[in-house]
């Protein structure tokens, strides 16, 4: 637990914004999630042709200058549109803020591999004559560019920086910020992960190397996790920011308050590139249930990291049965099957697509399960339609990724 | 190109650039960039896309020669007119 539970330590998501495949805020990703609205597409890209993708449609112009645009990434952009939404959202005004004590902590599955792909294209046109090469590269490649371009755009003059985190970038975003509020280093935290990754053929590429990118005759049913015919990935781009604060302060502005984050956990494989490691996964979630104080059975969601690969969702089941038991009171869902694999967004996304339930007792289903795979058998799976529940208290959030590793966030229903 | 059509040229790659800019005003004698938004990456956007359009180089010690719009157009005709 926490060491203390007094008002100043308990942080709190007071904001959220984002951009998804399927909506361009909470509200509309959430109606897309209950409505079974899939955001995938086919998308022509370079050296690969078509693949399968979720693109986001929102308006870059809302904050960004064309200049800014053009010189700045799509990942910048991303986090941009989802850092000022999310300010919008918690009724902030940037102006009455104390800028030096905003941070911004954005995961990251990778960066750069967009810009170095189309700065490598640029001089192959040139006979890969390097005077060609951008000075634009650098300041773009940066890791820090997502979260400095949102400093940039904002006028925030506190901490900025990306965690890199494969996969479980969008809840280690969280997780930091909610520690550095803790630490007193900042007082508002704008936390959460971006992901730009359909602009990189080489991300499709390595997939499908893999033996691991999804394909189907219809986009939409592509991602399908735990279906017996799942074969791989959807990559997704798009992003995810909270504001969050301490209680204190969320409590003294009379915030309209999402949820409280009351436990969390990051940990290792330390055993492979690519396969996880079901007995870390069980630790992780352990570790995270502890940390809040609460049990197995006090958890009402679990939002399942499940990508649709084969070894990754097995191993996820088998772990989620070990911890919550083979038939778990807890009512299970996937995210990535509406929207495909946002990587670095991917864990905060999930986190939020699921918020909206402490108050419309809707669990958003797992859609495109035709057929269970018998090696993950997982009791009370919400499939294909949204599922009424009498409570939801706690939700617990998944996400994991390559290199090992494993994070969890849970998150309780606000009371005072 | 004409002196016309270089500056014409200018312009657009200017416009470009700074695409929230209004040039449509924009003084031949004045340094550019008193004039509009144009900080040094956004000059060395010009000098790249002089390179890649046409192939030509500018030297870093001819910069200043590209300070203005008439300074552009007089530095740029003798390696243009043949385009």
């Amino acid at each position: 637990m926490f060491p203390s539970k007094s008002d100043g330590t308990r942080v709190v998501i007071t904001g959220v914004g984002l951009t998804a495949p399927n909506g361009n805020n909470l509200p509309d990703f959430r109606r897309s999630l209950l409505a079974g609205k899939s955001g995938i597409q086919k998308l022509n890209i370079r050296y690969m042709g078509e693949v399968l993708a979720g693109l986001c449609n929102f308006d870059q112009l809302k904050y960004q200058k064309k200049k800014e645009l053009r010189r700045g990434t799509r990942a910048g952009s991303i986090a941009i549109y989802c850092a000022q939404e999310a300010i919008a959202d918690a009724r902030l005004d940037l102006a009455c803020l104390d800028k030096s004590r905003i941070g911004v902590y954005l995961g990251i599955t990778e960066h750069g591999t967009v810009e170095t792909e189309n700065e490598v294209y640029t001089i192959k046109q040139f006979d890969y004559d390097v005077k060609y090469w951008s000075h634009h590269h650098n300041p773009r490649v940066v890791a820090n560019n997502p979260a400095g371009e949102v400093t940039l755009n904002m006028g925030i003059t506190g901490p900025h920086y990306t965690l890199g985190a494969a996969c479980a970038g969008g809840n280690i975003g969280l997780i930091h910020g909610l520690q550095m509020l803790l630490l007193n280093e900042v007082d508002l935290a704008l936390a959460g992960g971006v992901s730009e990754s359909t602009g990189s053929f080489g991300i499709f590429a390595g997939f499908k190397s893999e033996g691991a990118l999804a394909s189907h005759p219809d986009p939409q049913k592509a991602c399908r996790p735990f279906d017996r015919d799942r074969n791989g990935v959807v990559v997704s781009e798009g992003g995810c920011v909270f504001v969050l604060e301490r209680l204190s302060d969320a409590i003294k502005r009379v915030a309209k308050i999402y949820g409280e984050v009351v436990g969390y956990a990051i940990s290792s494989d330390a055993s492979d590139f690519i396969f996880p490691d079901r007995e870390r996964q069980v630790q992780c979630m352990r570790l995270a249930l502890n940390k809040a104080g609460i049990s197995p059975e006090d958890i009402d969601i679990i939002s399942t990291h499940g990508t649709g690969t084969v070894e990754g969702d097995i191993v996820e089941c088998q772990a989620i049965s070990e911890v919550f038991g083979a038939h778990p009171r807890a009512y299970i869902n996937n995210t990535k099957s509406f929207i495909g694999h946002a990587m670095g967004a991917a864990g905060a996304l999930e986190l939020a697509g699921n918020l909206p339930s402490f108050e419309d007792l809707l669990v958003h289903p797992t859609i495109n399960l035709d057929h269970l795979d018998p090696r993950c058998p997982l009791d009370n799976l919400v499939v294909n339609e949204p599922k009424k529940i009498d409570n939801v208290n706690y939700i617990l959030n998944n996400s994991f990724g390559m290199l090992g590793i494993n994070s969890v966030v849970i998150v309780k229903r606000f009371e005072e | 190109m004409t002196k016309e059509q270089i500056k014409n040229t200018i312009l657009e790659i200017i416009a470009q650039i700074i695409p929230d800019e209004d040039l449509s005003n924009l003084k031949g004698n004045i340094p550019i960039r008193e004039q509009v938004e144009l900080d040094s990456m956004d000059f060395l956007d010009i000098i790249m896309e002089l390179r890649k359009r046409y192939g030509i180089e500018v030297p870093e010690s001819d910069y200043v020669q590209l300070a203005t719009l008439d300074g552009s157009v007089a530095y740029l005709e003798p390696r243009m007119k043949k385009l």
